[in-house]
């Protein structure tokens, strides 16, 4: 199979993750989105290692999938901080911090 | 004794200082101590004066270092005295005629609740008066220059709750402000030509300077001189700085402050000397002012502003002998000797007459004076005597020696200084002559609540002492050129020069003018009765009376073009330059207000951000093949 049919499904994956990142209002399928995102991010570099034939994208893989978690911890903790605070996980609603 | 001269400056100015921060509490004898000051430091002038006389002259120019001043790499500046005769004359002048007016200011301002605030000033004067004449730097003379400006706008507004004479004295101030701009720049020059001030440095290097740096030294000193002195085209205060007590008058406008420019010029003389054509602006504007104030005083009937005028005129003698270089050093400062006694008399005299006649000033107003204050008549006569130039009084012998020496020269020089100095003592006898006539003579013109009486004694023996010296000190002077002789280690000696005409037909031709004048003043003024009010008069009269529209000219020439400049300068300031700040300042302030939208705390907008901001950078790389 032509590796490229992983590099277009990545992109499809990606513009999906965007989209639910910018259009979802809740903040928990947002952060889906994000996972979404990273997952096509890996899956294109896991295909760009095939192509080339050299294994850098499936090292960088890995090392995305390391700061993914990272992020999920942090991400997570911010939620649930936000939620404490005003009852809610809608996006739009802290703004406090605008200029 | 020499080395303690600088209790000359120290004891009046301590006694100014004591006076003033006593306040109320000296109001009781301030004036005596005010005195005693004075005396003081004429006792101490005279001192030096006589261990002075014992020395050769070549060795009596001693310099007294007092105290590092301004020490630097480049300028080193020692704060110094100079003790030669030349700063001797004056410090005898100064304080005597200092001490005699202060004796006459003790009876004169007895009535005034600021008495003592008054000798403050005056004391205060003396001291910077002799800091001026003994300083042996121009930096130093400045300090000196500067607090006689200050003492003559504190004496002059003395009666400042009266708005006319606080403008009279800020007039003075910034009459002389204008002058002492010249004396700064001409340090300035100094400084770039010598590097130094000092007198010793800068008159050795002077003779190796170039004309042209001379020359400009030259007229800025002028300028400063013009602006003390009140000499065309800076002479307007003077008319007006009559406001002040007379006894200021007396003081400033005869004896002191008034002298300085000549003084200055007299002192920069190795600057003149290397710069002819500066010599020669020197003597015009001295000529020019001696006619001016002549016509001034001859239209005056304010009794002080006629002798003001006439101050100013004896003044411009002065100034044109100085400007006649070596041969006319000597005979300017003799002038101004002789000058400070009669002038300093008959400015005594006029305080005394206003003093019987509820402070009137006005001459039309007086007449027949002789009979009710006999004493300052004869005072008074004897001052006019010496102002006229007959012999043997005073003036004689100065203005007589200037007029000679003004007819020395070649070309067009002689004919227009020395005519000028000749005309000048014509109209001087007039003047003086139609002041004295409307006073003393003639019929009472006296308003209803005038009791004339003779002043105090006071008062009086001040003027009888000046009165003495403006008969005979002219004579002891000027016996075997005993004066020209003192002045010589200064001045320089001089070989005789021949006037273009001889010299008994100058001396003639002067008594004939000044006879003239003194007969046309009695046909016109003595035996005729005087008008009450002024006659409208010529056009001539009233110009002179105006002094020459000096204001007008100054308003029309200087004030108003400069108000303008200031007014389109504030305009230019604030709507270009604060303009292109405010605008720009509104322009940054508008791009932070825009890129302020830009944070609105939307997680998500900052997301499509950053999305947007990807693809840019995706497309660049893709479309520009980076």
């Amino acid at each position: 199979m032509n590796p490229m049919n992983y590099v277009i499904l990545a992109s499809i994956l990606f513009a999906i993750g965007s989209a639910a990142v910018l259009l979802r209002r809740n903040a928990i399928v947002a952060f889906m989105g994000v996972e979404l995102m990273l997952n096509a991010a890996n899956l294109s570099l896991v295909a760009f290692a095939r192509i080339h034939d050299q294994l850098d994208g499936q090292v960088m893989a890995f090392f995305v999938m390391v700061v993914a978690a990272a992020e999920v911890v942090v991400g997570l903790a911010i939620i649930i901080a936000v939620f404490r605070a005003r009852q809610s996980i809608s996006l739009d609603e802290p703004a406090e911090l605008k200029g | 004794m020499l080395s303690v001269t600088w209790l000359l400056i120290a004891v009046p100015l301590a006694s100014a200082l004591v006076l003033l921060l006593a306040g109320r509490r000296a109001d009781a004898y301030g004036h005596w101590v005010g005195v005693g000051a004075s005396a003081a430091a004429f006792v101490v002038g005279l001192i030096a004066f006589v261990q002075m006389l014992g020395l050769p002259g070549e060795e009596r120019a001693t310099s007294v270092h007092l105290f590092s001043w301004i020490p630097g790499a480049e300028l080193n500046l020692d704060a110094g005295l100079l003790v030669d005769p030349l700063s001797m004359t004056f410090v005898l002048l100064i304080t005597f005629v200092g001490t005699l007016i202060h004796v006459y200011s003790v009876a004169y301002m007895e009535h005034d609740p600021d008495r003592r605030r008054f000798f403050a000033y005056l004391n205060l004067f003396v001291a910077a008066m002799l800091l001026l004449v003994l300083a042996d730097s121009f930096l130093l003379l400045f300090v000196g220059w500067e607090g006689v400006g200050l003492a003559s706008y504190l004496l002059i507004g003395f009666w400042n709750q009266r708005n006319e004479y606080a403008t009279a004295a800020n007039k003075a101030f910034i009459a002389n402000r204008i002058g002492d701009i010249g004396l700064i720049i001409a340090m300035g020059l100094m400084f770039s030509a010598f590097g130094a001030v000092d007198f010793a440095t800068v008159f050795d290097a002077a003779p190796e300077a170039t004309a042209a740096q001379l020359t400009a030294i030259g007229l800025m000193l002028l300028l400063a001189a013009c602006g003390k002195s009140a000499q065309f085209p800076l002479q307007s205060w003077l008319g007006d700085a009559m406001a002040g007590p007379t006894p200021v008058s007396a003081l400033i406008h005869a004896a002191t402050m008034v002298t300085a420019g000549v003084y200055l010029i007299v002192r920069s003389a190795p600057i003149f000397n290397g710069a002819p054509d500066a010599q020669v602006v020197v003597a015009l504007v001295g000529a020019v002012t001696l006619i001016l104030g002549a016509l001034i005083g001859m239209a005056k009937d304010d009794l002080k502003k006629a002798l003001a005028a006439s101050t100013m005129s004896q003044i411009g003698y002065m100034m044109l002998a100085a400007g006649l270089g070596p041969i006319g050093y000597a005979f300017a400062i003799f002038h101004l000797v002789t000058h400070g006694f009669f002038k300093a008399g008959m400015f005594l005299g006029a305080g005394s007459v206003m003093h019987a006649m509820n402070d009137q000033v006005n001459m039309r107003r007086f007449g027949a004076l002789r009979g009710a204050m006999v004493v300052t008549w004869v005072t008074f006569g004897l001052g006019w005597l010496a102002i006229l130039g007959l012999p043997p009084f005073s003036g004689f012998y100065s203005k007589d020696k200037i007029i000679e020496a003004a007819f020395v020269g070649e070309g067009w020089q002689p004919w227009v200084l020395g005519g000028a100095a000749l005309v000048g003592a014509g109209l001087t006898a007039f003047y003086m002559s139609r002041l004295f006539f409307m006073t003393f003579h003639g019929k009472a013109r006296w308003t209803d609540d005038q009791h004339p009486h003779e002043s105090p004694l006071l008062m009086t023996v001040p003027m009888i002492i000046l009165a003495v010296g403006s008969a005979f000190l002219g004579l002891i002077l000027a016996s075997g050129d005993r004066f020209t002789h003192w002045l010589e280690p200064v001045t320089g000696h001089v070989e005789h020069h021949e006037p273009v005409l001889p010299v008994p037909v100058l001396i003639g031709a002067t008594l004939v003018l000044v006879i003239a004048g003194v007969v046309l003043a009695w046909l016109k003024y003595g035996r005729r009765d005087v008008a009450q009010e002024a006659p409208t008069g010529s056009l001539a009269a009233i110009t002179a009376r105006n002094d020459f529209f000096q204001d007008s000219v100054n308003r029309a020439a200087l004030q108003r073009p400069g108000q303008h400049l200031t007014r389109t300068l504030v305009y230019l300031d604030a709507t270009v330059v604060d303009g292109a700040v405010n605008k720009q300042a509104r322009g940054w302030a508008g791009l932070g207000e825009a890129s302020r939208r830009l944070q609105n705390g939307q997680v998500r907008s900052y997301a499509a951000t950053m999305l947007v901001g990807l693809v840019i950078v995706a497309l660049i790389i893709v479309v520009g093949g980076l």
